[in-house]
This record gives structure tokens, C-alpha cells and sequence, in this order.
């Protein structure tokens, strides 16, 4: 078997394949509900309304989708430049860090002025984490997959270690948590009265940032040319190791922002399951999204909305909600299959 | 068009069609091939000839028309029954495993794997009695990784006629050969078409078609345009059918040397592998000359190249433009920067990336300066100009500025190459192989273009392992030989042969 690229595809293959993607999503999430004893039909219908049946559900799916589309622009950034960043994880918990350390320090400045400080200092930690990666890979050859995967348990220890030590919330009962942010340092509403932070619009307004970045800008072009062709890249004069740092502190702040949207938006202190990994679900999400920037903000809602409905179906019927895990897994694979025959045609040799 | 051989067909390729979205590959083309004819498939760069092979090796299935071999119809798009009925196939770009055998490398495929060993006596007597046959000398137990071009050429067609080939088809086979190489494996074929086998030969190369060929067939945008028996036609006729008119013959005045634009002093390179580094040479570059660099592959072009390119900076020993020392920072930046125009050996895998759109590869090596650049922002009407400018200056074929590149055909990229190189009117141009694979009309472009950088003062190094070429268009002749240059040689001062002893080591101070 071979792969023939497509020159122009068909309207067919671009609207059909995805579509046959999502049928076989629906398809193995029916399977299972099969399997659990329960009606195929009612179980999905469940996990429909659980995700966007409601006001309700629909922006709990809204905010479960935040984190992730900052995770999922992470990967998409960085995987475009085929730098492997696998430590989103790590960079969320990073920047969660660097919330509540500048958030809780007690600075006497307003909220407008300390709010964009966290914001910042997330970015920076999570820059910062992927920066020495980025340099490893290009001053010493090292695998950047090995590096930013294992920097996530790294991360996560020294989280543990600081919100049982020095970060440690003395009014906590003795929980591993920090101090919880002031009021006035969490973030607003986006419409009064209803239930979704501004973590959401600034990562929307984020997608489209990257978006303009990558097709509007000469750091943009740099970035795709070093992913489709380093060698080609460097022969035309791009500083192929500098775009790779640049692109390095792009993803890893995108990821810190997760990590400050969730504190500061949500759930107002660190905690050792801030993220029920939300670092390697991104790389899901980039990948539906074909790592395409806008197509992110898509897929990130998609996933979100799988398991959110999966909990809320699991609580109305007698069905495990790993069938999100299930579901997603299958969504994944179809989609990146689907995906690619949109510009491959398999041959048989 | 009746076949110009009374001898029976063998292989009949009839009224074949393929389209690829709006562009058609092949249309309504009709091929025959008698038994022990040798029939020349002659064609510009995207004219067709490889789609028509496709669709014989069953690797496309053809629109409309049928395929043939012994009066009996192929099965569309089934790629081993073509094998199966006797048609082997040399690529161009060799489909061996180079950790193995010769032995093994013919054999996988054809046997099961649990059988190789079994096996392998009788194969090894067969492929030597095959060898012996057809003058395909190579060591039967050798590791291919160890294998000349040559040699691995030859395994490639024993491997052919070891599944009973009665057709071969053979793709541009001498692109990689030496002269000598070429000659023996014209010998081979004359011996199996003396034996009855038949031969389908994709070239370019006009001089190789008139010695081998009984029949030509030039394709032209995806029709035939024309079938004549060799011997009622010429070269010139030749050409003309291929690119529609006759291209006129280089005619070359001398040129004075102009002022040194780029000098290399003393430069020493680290070997590379097997590869000799440049042991110590001085080369210049002068404006309003082409500096040949004549030699066999892999004896230091790469390493001069990459220098020149930026891509390396020397051990030892200085690169100087202009007259000033490039230093530390010698990058391929600075090179860009000094004004030094790169036309790479490999134009898929350095010159172009493929999945860029020809704007965005256009743009490559000046993105980041205005006008392309404001602030970092890219203006993307003035790169969309500037590409279509060089396509409509350079008569790049493709469906558009916003196509990938790695739809276009290797002549209409190299011209692509050429004329994003060529635009900043540079004072330093290097030409790495710069018409290796293309066909006659793209050749003649990119010579012409040289020979008009030249007249405008450029200094031009031309690196080819062609010789004809760099006899044909260089001013001054260098010869690398194991890492060392030769003197220069003006004009018309030497014979092919006596660079041949060049080449092959002999004339410098150090050899024995």
C-alpha cells in the first residue's frame, strides 16, 4: 500500500470523510451504551442534552471547553512547527502556579492591574517550561517528546510539594490546596448573572491571535516552513533554532493560560486535580482541529461537550461515562484518518 | 499511427486517457512495442511519460483505453499483474534495500521470506548465469550499501529479469551514470533485445534515444506529438517535437574576467564519512565568467557548495565577497545578504518545500524584508505580485500562485528556483546541479538564464557531474578531485579527456 497526495479534493472527501468520522463517534458511543444494557438511542440522546440540551449544560460544556482550547492551541502551535510539545500538563500547572503566587502575594495593587500581572506571570512559567525543551532539542539534539512528557510529573510533584509546603493554605484544615484567591482577583463574568468566566473569550480571542499570527505574519510563515521542511528552511536563511524557541514560548504560554483560567476562573485555588488532564486532552483537540487554530475552538466545545454529556447521562442512566473516553478515542483516530484521505488516496501495490 | 516494425507486439498500450481534477495527464495516447524493438519514450517534464507508466505498472487506472501485453488486457489499477505478465520496471530512484545482498534484494518479493535460504544456491546460479548473459557485472553476494550507482542499476535489472522480464521499461537511466557506465548499460540492452526482450526507454537525453532507440515516441502536454523511426529524424527534429520548436544552439562569446566577487583561500573542510572535506583550496570567482566545476560526485562539490551556500563555515582558510572576509556570523543569511543567489543540487528536499504554496516558497529567502515585511507583518498582495511575476517571467506551468509546489513538475520548480534566486539581480550565483533530470526546454531556460546573469556581470559557479555542460557554458573549468581543485583551465585549452584524467585523480602536485 502506498499514498498518492490529491491535488484538489473532491467536496466529497472534505465534507463526507469528517462527517463519516462523527458517524462512527456516534456509532461506537452506541455500541457500548449496547453493551451496558441500555437503549442505544436514549443513552446518545442523553449525552446530547447533557452537553447543550440546556442553558445549563450548555455552558458547564462552555467551561470545561476553556482549558482545553488553550491546551489544544498549545499543541496546535507547536505542532505545527513539529515541535513535539507533549508537556502542555506541565506548562498549565506551571502557569497555575504563577496565578496564585502573584495572586495571593498580598501586593495592595487593584484587580485591574494584578489580574493581567497573573496573566503574564502565567505565561512567562509556562514560556519558560517549554523554552528549556526547545533548547535541549536544538542545542543537544535531545527528544522533546521524552523531555515535555516527563516534565509534566516533575510539574505535578512540585506542585504536590508546594501546596503541602511552602503554598500550603494555613486556614485549610490540613488539605493539600493553597490559598484561595481574593474575590476581586478571580475573573469577571462575561455576561452578569450567567455562569461562564472570561477565561472562555480570552481564549477565543486567542484562537484568532494565533490564527492571524500564523497566516498574516512573517513569524507565521517562519513557523509552517520549519514544520514542513527544516532543511529547506534553513537553507533559505530562516534561523530555524530561533523560530523553534519562538514557537516554544508561544505554545508554553498558551498552555499556562489554561492553568491560570481554571484558578483564577473557576475554581479559585491550586489543587493537585486542578487538571484531569487537560495537557494531553489539548493534543486530542489539536488534532481533531487538523491544528488548525480556529477549528480548535471547535473541536475544543466537541470534546467538552462528549464529557459533560457522558457525566450527565451517566448519572440519569445506568451508563458508565468512560464512554466519553471510549467515544473520543474513536472520534480521534476516524478524524485523523479522515483527515488524511482528504489529501492521500490509498493504492494498493 | 502503424508501428514502424513488422516484429509481433508485444505490448499495446491504446487510446489511453487520464485526468487529475482539470489537468489531463494523458490523452487518448497509443504506445506498441514490437518484440526485440527498443522504442524511445521522449518528453519534456510534465508531458505525460510518467503517468503512462503508472498506468502500465497498474499504479493509476487509466480514464478510458486499455493496456495490452501479449494480446491479452491488464486488469486497471492491479499493480502485479503487469509483473506478472513479464513487464519489469528501473526506476529512477533505485528500490533496493542497501543492508541487504544483491542476492537477497532479487529475491525478496519473488519467494517467500521462510524460503530465502532454502532457495538460494539455484538463485545465485541462476542470477549468475543472467549476468553473464546480458554483461551485467556485480558481485552477486555483495551488500548493496557498497554498490556503485552503476552496479546498483544493474541489480535493479537483474532483478527484473529474474521474474522473467520480457519488457523492460527503464526511466531516465543514464541521469546517474558516468559516460563509461552509460556505455556498458547500452551494451546490456543491445544484447537483450538481440535475445528477443523489448525495451521502453524514458530519456531526455536526445544523443542516448538516436544510439539506442529503433522508434521514438514524444509525448507533448499529454499527447503524443509525435512517433518516428530514428532513422528517418535528427536530434534537432527531435527537440523541436518535444518543446514545439527548435531551440536555437547556445552560441557563447568569450568573456573577460571580471573584478573577484567571491574568493575561497586556503579553505579546508572535515571529511564527512567517506566523503573527503576540501583539503586547502583556492578558488575564484570572477564577474562576467561561469567557473565550471567539473568532477565526479562526491568529491567535494558539497562541501564548496555548502560553503558558498552558507551552510558551512571552513576549518580552516577564508571565504572572502567583494573583497572583505566573511566571518563568524557566516550563515545562510549572510550569504543571502552579500547578494549570493543558491540554486540547490536537491530542489525537493532544500530548494522548495512542498506543502507551501509557490507564493510562500517564492517569498522564502526575503520574507522577512520589506516589502514582503512590515513589522513582521506579512503583506500578502506584494508576495502574491511578486510570485506571479516570476511565474509569468519564468513560464512557470502550474494552476496557480496558491497551489503547493509539490504539485508543479522538477522543470517548472527548478524554474520556480531559479527565479527567486535570480530576482535581487545578485553578484554571486551558485548553480549546483541546476538542470540535473529536467528536460531539453527547461535545460535551455536555465542556461539561458545563466549565460543573462552572466552578460550582466555575475559571477557564476556552475557545479555539474556533466561534462558536456560545463564544457558547453564555463569560461574558466576547475576539476575536484578528492577534495583538491584543480587550476583553472580556460576555455577550449582541454579535452574531455584530459579533464577525465583530472577527474580521476591525476595532474595534481600529491598524485602518484
Amino acid at each position: 500500500m502506498r499514498l498518492e497526495p490529491i491535488a484538489a479534493p473532491s467536496l466529497w472527501r472534505l465534507a463526507g470523510l469528517p462527517a463519516a468520522a462523527l458517524a462512527a463517534t456516534v456509532l461506537a458511543g452506541s455500541l457500548l451504551a449496547l453493551i451496558a444494557g441500555a437503549d442505544p438511542l436514549a443513552t446518545l440522546g442523553l449525552v446530547v442534552k447533557g452537553a447543550v440540551g440546556s442553558r445549563f449544560a450548555l455552558l458547564e460544556t462552555l467551561n470545561r471547553a476553556t482549558p482545553l482550547i488553550f491546551t489544544g492551541l498549545a499543541v496546535a502551535v507547536a505542532f505545527r512547527a513539529r515541535l513535539w510539545n507533549i508537556g502542555a500538563e506541565a506548562q498549565l500547572y506551571l502557569g497555575a502556579v504563577a496565578t496564585v503566587a502573584i495572586g495571593t502575594a498580598g501586593l495592595g495593587l487593584p484587580a485591574a492591574v494584578v489580574l493581567p500581572m497573573m496573566a503574564g506571570g502565567a505565561v512567562i512559567a509556562g514560556a519558560l517550561a517549554l523554552l528549556v525543551p526547545a533548547l535541549l532539542k536544538t542545542r543537544m539534539g535531545v527528544d522533546e517528546v521524552v523531555t515535555t512528557l516527563l516534565f509534566n510529573f516533575i510539574a505535578i510533584l512540585f506542585v504536590s510539594y508546594l501546596i503541602e509546603g511552602p503554598m500550603k493554605d494555613p486556614m485549610g484544615m490540613g488539605w493539600p490546596k493553597s490559598e484561595r484567591l481574593p474575590d476581586p482577583l478571580r475573573l469577571p463574568r462575561m455576561i452578569e448573572g450567567v455562569r461562564l468566566h472570561w477565561g472562555f473569550g480570552l481564549a477565543v480571542v486567542l484562537a484568532v491571535g494565533v490564527w492571524i499570527v500564523q497566516t498574516r505574519t512573517t513569524l507565521g510563515l517562519a513557523m509552517r516552513a520549519v514544520g514542513e521542511n527544516a532543511r529547506a528552511a534553513a537553507f533559505a536563511g530562516i534561523p530555524v533554532n530561533r523560530v523553534i524557541a519562538q514557537t516554544a514560548l508561544i505554545s508554553g504560554g498558551l498552555a499556562a493560560l489554561a492553568g491560570f483560567s481554571e484558578v483564577a476562573g473557576l475554581k479559585g485555588a491550586l489543587t493537585r486535580d486542578l487538571s484531569p488532564g487537560f495537557g494531553y486532552t489539548g493534543i486530542i483537540v489539536a488534532m481533531l482541529a487538523a491544528l488548525h487554530p480556529l477549528g480548535v475552538v471547535v473541536a475544543g466545545i466537541f470534546v467538552a461537550g462528549v464529557f459533560v454529556g457522558a457525566d450527565s447521562m451517566s448519572r440519569a442512566a445506568d451508563v458508565p461515562s468512560y464512554i466519553a473516553d471510549i467515544m473520543l478515542a474513536t472520534a480521534l483516530l476516524t478524524m485523523v484518518l479522515a483527515l488524511m484521505l482528504t489529501r492521500y488516496r490509498i493504492r494498493r501495490d | 499511427m502503424a508501428p514502424a516494425t513488422a516484429a509481433p507486439v508485444v505490448l499495446r498500450l491504446e487510446g489511453i486517457t487520464k485526468r487529475f481534477g482539470t489537468l489531463t495527464a494523458n490523452d487518448a495516447v497509443s504506445l506498441s512495442l514490437g518484440a526485440g524493438e527498443v522504442v524511445a519514450l521522449l518528453g519534456e517534464n510534465g508531458a505525460g511519460k510518467t503517468t503512462l507508466m503508472n498506468i502500465l505498472f497498474g499504479h493509476y487506472s487509466a480514464d478510458e483505453g486499455v493496456v495490452e501485453v501479449g494480446g491479452l488486457p491488464l486488469p486497471p489499477g492491479a499493480p502485479r499483474a503487469a509483473i506478472a505478465a513479464g513487464v519489469g520496471m528501473v526506476h529512477q530512484h533505485f528500490t533496493l534495500a542497501e543492508n541487504l545482498s544483491v542476492v537477497d534484494n532479487i529475491l525478496i518479493g519473488t519467494e517467500p521470506l521462510w524460503r530465502l535460504r532454502a532457495g538460494r544456491g539455484a538463485a545465485r546460479a541462476r542470477i549468475a548465469a543472467l549476468s553473464r548473459d546480458f554483461g551485467l557485472a556485480v558481485d552477486p553476494e555483495a551488500v548493496v550499501a557498497s554498490l556503485s550507482v552503476g552496479e546498483r542499476q544493474r541489480v535493479e535489472i537483474l532483478k527484473a529479469l529474474y521474474r522473467d522480464a520480457r519488457i523492460l521499461v527503464l526511466d531516465e537511466p543514464t541521469a546517474v551514470l558516468t559516460p563509461q557506465e552509460a556505455e556498458a548499460l547500452f551494451a546490456t540492452l543491445r544484447r537483450m533485445v538481440a535475445q528477443g526482450l523489448s525495451v521502453i526507454f524514458i530519456s531526455h537525453k536526445l544523443h542516448e534515444v538516436m544510439a539506442l532507440a529503433s522508434r521514438v515516441v514524444v509525448l507533448r502536454q499529454g499527447r503524443i506529438a509525435g512517433e518516428v523511426a530514428v532513422a528517418d529524424t535528427t536530434p534537432a527534429a527531435l527537440a523541436a517535437l518535444m518543446v514545439g520548436a527548435a531551440p536555437a544552439p547556445a552560441q557563447i562569446a568569450p568573456a573577460p574576467a571580471g573584478p573577484a566577487r567571491l574568493r575561497l583561500r586556503g579553505v579546508t573542510t572535515p571529511n564527512e564519512g567517506a566523503r573527503p572535506g576540501l583539503r586547502g583550496i583556492d578558488l575564484t570567482l570572477a564577474g562576467g565568467q561561469i567557473t565550471g566545476l567539473a568532477g565526479v560526485s562526491g568529491n567535494g562539490q558539497g562541501a564548496i557548495a555548502a560553503l558558498i551556500s552558507g551552510l558551512a563555515r571552513p576549518e580552516a582558510g577564508s571565504i572572502e565577497i567583494d573583497g572583505r572576509e566573511a566571518g563568524r556570523g557566516w550563515s545562510a543569511r549572510a550569504a543571502l545578504d552579500a547578494g549570493i543567489a543558491r540554486i540547490p543540487e536537491d530542489r525537493h528536499g532544500t530548494g522548495s518545500i512542498a506543502d507551501l504554496s509557490l507564493t510562500e516558497n517564492a517569498i522564502l529567502e526575503r520574507f522577512t524584508r520589506p516589502p514582503f515585511s512590515r513589522r513582521g507583518w506579512l503583506d500578502r498582495g506584494a508576495a502574491r505580485r511578486f510570485a506571479e511575476g516570476l511565474i509569468a517571467r519564468h513560464d512557470v506551468r502550474c494552476p496557480g500562485p496558491d497551489a503547493r509546489i509539490r504539485l508543479l513538475s522538477g522543470g517548472n520548480m527548478q524554474k520556480l528556483i531559479l527565479g527567486r534566486a535570480l530576482s535581487g539581480d545578485p553578484g554571486v550565483i551558485l548553480a549546483n546541479q541546476p538542470v540535473r533530470g529536467l528536460d531539453v526546454g527547461a535545460i535551455g531556460f536555465v542556461h539561458a538564464e545563466l549565460l543573462a546573469a552572466r552578460a550582466r556581470g555575475a559571477a557564476i559557479l556552475l557545479i555539474s557531474e556533466d561534462l558536456d555542460e560545463i564544457m558547453g557554458l564555463a569560461d574558466v573549468i576547475h576539476v575536484i578531485s578528492a577534495g583538491r581543485l584543480s587550476p583553472g583551465f580556460a576555455r577550449g585549452t582541454k579535452t574531455a579527456a584530459e579533464l577525465g584524467v583530472w577527474m580521476a585523480g591525476g595532474g595534481f602536485a600529491d598524485a602518484a
